[in-house]
């Protein structure tokens, strides 16, 4: 009897120690949130692809190289409830590793009101997506569309030549960036 | 309710009873329960029932499935849904089936009986203790249980999007739970899982602080059995495992109702993010129901080889390896979800890496019989049957753990047959093993042998010639989760409905002999099992006194 009330302040040290370590894992379970996304920004992970400012573009593609052809594909997509009409003006282009090109989408909205919308993006093979660089990109920030609008919308981009040191990328002939639109819920604030 | 409770402890004073085996009143002892031994009934007690209720609806499943086409689904979503069901709501009905079927049987079947029933049971008495560190908390643990369960079973009477109750299957991916399944059975299921986790993570804080600081003089880790260290070992995955589900669950409820986009790609989440989340807990979780089950059986085997178990240390160790290496296997889950080949070469590497400490003790059983003077009881056969039957289950294992082949055999009836062959041949192997064995021990009778034997053989044809043909299905391109197949398929799955049937007969017997036993049954002896019985609960009366150990043992 004596033992065990001589170890009471020791259990409940244990224990809550115990539960500590139970806190710190449901912890990391919701950290987990962002540091998947920073996790997927800084590998390229699931075809997240790379954003780079003008001026690393510029060291990028100044030194550049006489590189493979690759052809870029373009895939786009609206989620349920955008009434967009969402294409790409070219559905492939042909672009060398290290060289910069321009891409323009077309959307138009075809419902009765202003609609915003924002876009999530891929590459494929996904383990481009970390050589895969945007250096523009309307998926950086919403769009509004008022009714009947359309707007043609640019995307610059390039292909690291870091690509070309890639073992895994050596059967890479074709690059599908796609894009996805998804609408924003904004509070009803007009009238 | 609380006269009872006054007037049983008032008994108690007013007899001046102090010895060791004086119990209280029936409420104050089953309802207010603070004792290691009666929680740990109750848990038995709670896991045989939502296990009759588990077996009764992969019952349904098989004789859906017994032929092709839709026989039975259609007529039974009217008792559910209402006699003008449509077809969508009867293959709902089937999504019900199957997720209430897995949750049963992982949250409220295996988990409860191995770690809840004989965790509470023998772990105390095991190590010298004369009850579990918090006794109170012990009792919590096992009341959260019962709302728990309630909240799953009710989730089957509410809709839950196509029809009535969740069909989310047990691991409940976004983006089915989320925007797929509006109404409120989701909400009830994710409800009832945090519950049931709750419960698990006060149980795992229990166990680590009673197997840290209560052991009797002389017990060291070292010298603890086999069934001690499983424990502990399982204690601390699920208070790392547990938690993460609690967030991922959690996350699934706020983009359920409150908004948030945690897993909804429409606003920059990643169904793929609950994925990870859920296999880092889903992993470990299948190793807590399989590593008590380890324990038990290294009891088992040791005392019906009259043998120490062989290589001890490299077994407690093995479980250590198990449990660690568990943690970073998870992503062999996701291999369909569109990874890179060194990520496949990773988990599929690290995914066989787990085979090696499961080799060892697999050998160290065997190497604990070789040379032993063997003796057939039905707890000892039970712990055959699982020794073969989990070794089956890994080796359909390793084959799954290659990326390459688990790109053509994911979702199929092939991955079915593995998990049923590690967890319903493996873990429930163990725990009829872990029953037979203490049933003396805990009630004080003597099983009757012969249904023992019976039981054994019925179930183990049983099982197999229903989980077998699934192997063969799953080769075929069967998928999972459907209730309708190709008839090129239809006569290994009326096989597997048969064999559904015959272990039907095999839980008859269970249950026959149970009852049998208790009311019927001749008086255990402290030891039934003789020399090669070297732990605590031998040393004590069967059954045990109601507080054990009024003067701790010593251990030389």
């Amino acid at each position: 009897m004596t033992t065990v009330a001589g170890k009471r302040p020791n259990n409940r040290k244990t224990a809550l120690l115990a539960a500590l370590v139970a806190v710190a894992m449901l912890g990391l379970g919701f950290a987990a949130v962002p540091l998947y996304r920073l996790f997927c920004q800084v590998t390229g992970f699931g075809g997240t692809t790379q954003r780079v400012d003008a001026a690393t573009a510029e060291r990028a593609v100044s030194i550049q190289t006489q590189g493979r052809q690759l052809s870029v594909r373009f895939d786009s997509n609206t989620g349920a409830g955008l009434p967009w009409e969402f294409y790409p003006e070219k559905r492939t282009v042909s672009v060398g590793v290290g060289g910069k090109s321009m891409a323009i989408f077309i959307a138009k909205n075809v419902s009765d009101k202003p609609v915003t919308g924002r876009a999530v993006f891929n590459v494929t093979p996904e383990y481009v997506g970390q050589y895969f660089s945007k250096v523009q990109c309307f998926c950086f920030t919403e769009q509004t569309l008022q009714p009947g609008q359309q707007v043609r919308m640019p995307v610059l981009f390039y292909v690291d030549k870091a690509f070309l040191d890639d073992a895994d990328a050596d059967d890479v002939e074709e690059i599908t960036l796609s894009y996805t639109f998804y609408p924003v819920e904004k509070p009803e604030n007009e009238s | 309710m609380s006269t009872t409770t006054a007037d049983d402890f008032h008994g108690a004073h007013a007899h001046g009873d102090h010895d060791a085996d004086h119990k209280p009143g029936f409420f104050a002892r089953w309802f207010m329960s603070t004792n290691h031994k009666d929680i740990g009934t109750l848990y038995l007690i709670f896991a045989i029932m939502a296990g009759v209720i588990g077996g009764a609806i992969s019952g349904l499943m098989r004789l859906e499935l017994a032929e092709p086409g839709i026989q039975y689904l259609q007529h039974w979503v009217q008792y559910s849904d209402g006699p003008d069901a449509t077809i969508d709501q009867a293959y709902h009905l089937w999504n019900v089936l199957i997720t209430a079927h897995g949750l049963i049987m992982v949250f409220f079947m295996v988990m409860p009986a191995i770690i809840g029933g004989f965790g509470n049971w023998f772990v105390p008495i095991m190590i010298g203790a004369p009850d579990m560190a918090f006794p109170r908390m012990n009792n919590i643990s096992f009341w959260l249980l019962i709302p728990a369960f309630l909240l799953l079973l009710g989730s089957a009477f509410v809709p839950g999007g196509t029809g009535n109750g969740a069909g989310v299957g047990w691991t409940v991916y976004a983006p089915l739970s989320t925007t797929g399944s509006p109404g409120p059975a989701v909400d009830m299921a994710i409800l009832s899982l945090h519950i049931a986790g709750a419960s698990s993570i006060l149980g795992a804080i229990n166990f680590i602080t009673t197997i840290f600081n209560m052991r009797a003089p002389g017990m060291t880790i070292h010298k603890m059995p086999l069934f001690v260290w499983s424990v502990l070992v399982t204690a601390f995955l699920l208070l790392l495992a547990l938690p993460v589900l609690a967030a991922a669950i959690t996350m699934l409820l706020t983009d359920r109702n409150f908004g948030t986009v945690f897993y909804d790609a429409a606003g920059g989440g990643d169904p793929v993010l609950y994925q990870h989340l859920f296999w880092f807990f889903g992993h470990p979780e299948v190793y807590i129901m399989i590593l008590p089950g380890f324990g038990i059986v290294s009891q088992i085997v040791s005392t019906f080889s009259r043998k120490p178990v062989f290589g001890y240390l490299g077994m407690a160790y093995a479980m250590v390896a198990i449990g660690v290496v568990g943690f970073i296997v998870w992503a062999h889950h996701m291999f369909t979800t569109g990874m890179t080949v060194n990520m496949k070469m990773y988990f599929t590497a690290a995914t066989m890496v787990i085979a090696v400490p499961t080799g060892v003790k697999i050998f160290s059983w065997i190497a604990t019989m070789w040379g032993g003077s063997l003796s057939f009881k039905t707890p000892m056969v039970w712990s055959l049957g699982f020794i073969f039957m989990f070794t089956v289950g890994g080796v359909t294992g390793v084959v799954l753990a290659n990326g390459g082949i688990d790109d053509n055999l994911h979702d199929t009836y092939y991955v079915v047959a593995h998990f049923h062959y590690v967890l319903s041949l493996g873990a429930v192997f163990s725990l009829f093993a872990g029953f037979y064995y203490w049933f003396p021990k805990m009630f004080g009778k003597m099983y009757s042998e012969f249904l023992g034997q019976l039981h054994f053989w019925v179930f183990f044809i049983g099982v197999n010639i229903m989980f077998f043909p699934m192997h063969f299905l799953g080769m075929s391109g069967m998928q999972r989760r459907v209730p309708d197949y190709t008839d090129a398929l239809a006569y290994w799955n009326g096989v597997a409905s048969f064999g559904y049937a015959i272990m039907g007969v095999g839980v008859l017997i269970f249950f026959v002999n149970v009852f049998l036993s208790l009311f019927a049954g001749k008086k255990a002896a402290d030891n039934p099992w003789g020399e090669g019985a070297t732990t605590l609960e031998w040393t004590l009366s069967s059954p045990p006194p109601y507080h054990q150990f009024e003067t701790l043992p010593v251990i030389d």
